[in-house]
């Protein structure tokens, strides 16, 4: 049986006394595509900057390709994936140097890091937009921008923090369409948070439901939603 | 009024005949700050850093003694300079009282503080999220804090240019600890105490014209570090 690319065991995060949330198992295998969905104050986020190595967890180990992330290996590990968050955070510098400064972090070579860059600004359709000053985008396309660069780091696993959360029902539809194309041709292993469940199915096939820092329901979207046309009545709570 | 009009004469008169005396005030003072405000950008800046990132026993207390220090009077710096720099005092051997290194010296201490508070501020004002996103590139501990000094570069040309506008317009620390040494240690600011001590008040208004000249200068250069397009 293959090693899962990640797996978390007995992985807890309690911060100011409060149980954030606490999972014993979770294991994503290499080019699959999950999906955490949950409400609000869930705990989603906070697992995901926890399952990216970029918040310490309270118990519990957290695995990539079977070796335990540990304080020694953090940085080799990030590298090993990219994260976009609901707010396109992206560096006060132009469009194209938002991709090549955080190649050229990795170690990329400057050529490399120049095609990397323009390759994938033009698979978002924000090419024209290469020498712009990032912070002068507007939300759609700095959502593109910041997807782009995800993408240019070629990780192995890439993580999305409600990356549409923030965007309005047009600009949101447009881009979900693209995700899912890039996604579907790349096979690329994808943890995918969202409260929206209608965005599931465009990008994952299989579904953890977060409830109250627990992982209550863990399946295909087919398992956990069913035939049933009312997708919220399948969830312990309303949207 | 008159003072005033016949001191922009007489400042006009003094730099479009080269008067060498002026001249050479004007570029000690551009020295002795200069190397001042460079010399509190390399503690400064760290300091403000450090405090901004890392939580350590004590920080609290260090960062009230940062915003202590960007009150400090000039007067008490040079006092506490002098006597430190005094021929019994702890260094009083290096000879330097009465230097221009010494008014570096003071004037570094009147700035260090001021640059470590506003670069703590500016590094303490960029969102906690682009924290957590240059991390997520995997940058080194290096990498990250010139990452996020870039991110704050506005507010850290502030600190430069707070700390520079700190030292330029003292008087006191240069005046106990260099002495207003004609020819060697007068700079602007103690050369227009002088002039009005002795009652050259046109002098004096000169003198002062041509500092905030300078002052005016050097900021403007900072300004437009700190206000020019950001990069294409």
């Amino acid at each position: 049986m293959s090693q899962p690319l990640l797996e978390v065991r007995d992985l807890s995060l309690t911060l100011s006394g409060r149980e954030i949330f606490s999972i014993e198992r979770l294991a994503l295998d290499r080019g699959e595509t999950l999906a955490i969905i949950g409400p609000n104050g869930a705990g989603k986020s906070s697992l995901l900057n926890t399952l990216a190595l970029l918040q310490r967890p309270s118990t519990g180990r957290i695995f990539i390709d079977g070796q335990a992330a540990a304080n020694g290996n953090t940085i080799k590990m990030r590298r090993r994936m990219a994260v976009v968050f609901q707010d396109a955070m992206l560096l006060d510098f132009s469009v194209r140097q938002n991709i090549t400064v955080a190649l050229r972090i990795r170690g990329v070579a400057r050529k490399e890091a120049g095609d990397r860059a323009e390759r994938w600004l033009k698979r978002f359709g924000v090419d024209h937009l290469a020498q712009q000053a990032a912070r002068s985008l507007s939300g759609g396309e700095a959502q593109r921008t910041s997807l782009a660069r995800a993408f240019a780091l070629e990780p192995e696993l890439l993580m999305l923090d409600e990356p549409f959360g923030a965007l309005d029902y047009p600009t949101r539809k447009n881009l979900l369409q693209d995700l899912s194309a890039i996604l579907a041709e790349m096979r690329m292993t994808t943890l995918f948070v969202t409260h929206d469940f209608s965005e599931i199915p465009h990008l994952t096939e299989r579904v953890a439901v977060l409830h109250n820092g627990k992982i209550i329901r863990d399946g295909s979207f087919q398992e956990i939603f069913g035939d049933s046309l009312n997708l919220s009545r399948q969830l312990p709570w309303e949207f | 009024m008159s003072v005033l009009t016949d001191g922009l004469g007489e400042a006009a008169q003094l730099l479009i005949s080269l008067d060498r005396e002026v001249l050479e005030i004007a570029a000690r003072t551009l020295q002795v700050t200069v190397t001042a405000t460079f010399i509190s950008v390399l503690i400064g800046i760290p300091v403000g850093t450090l405090l901004a990132l890392k939580r350590f026993l004590g920080r609290g207390f260090m960062v009230s003694l940062v915003n202590f220090g960007m009150g400090l009077p000039p007067v008490v710096v040079g006092l506490g300079t002098w006597l430190f720099l005094t021929r019994y005092g702890p260094l009083g051997t290096l000879g330097l009282l009465y230097t221009p290194t010494a008014m570096v010296i003071a004037q570094a201490v009147i700035a260090s503080p001021i640059v470590a508070g506003f670069s703590l501020a500016a590094i303490q004002a960029v969102p906690g999220k682009i924290h957590l996103q240059i991390l997520s590139l995997g940058a080194t501990r290096i990498q990250y804090i010139l990452l996020l000094l870039w991110e704050a570069r506005l507010g850290i040309l502030a600190a430069v240019i707070a700390g520079f506008g700190g030292v330029i317009s003292e008087v006191g620390a240069s005046m106990m600890v260099g002495g207003n040494v004609r020819g060697y240690t007068r700079v602007l600011t103690t050369a227009t105490v002088l002039e009005v001590s002795k009652g050259r008040f046109e002098l004096a208004t000169a003198l002062s014209i041509i500092l905030l000249v300078l002052t005016f200068g050097i900021v403007a250069v900072l300004s437009y570090l700190q206000q020019r397009r950001r990069s294409a």
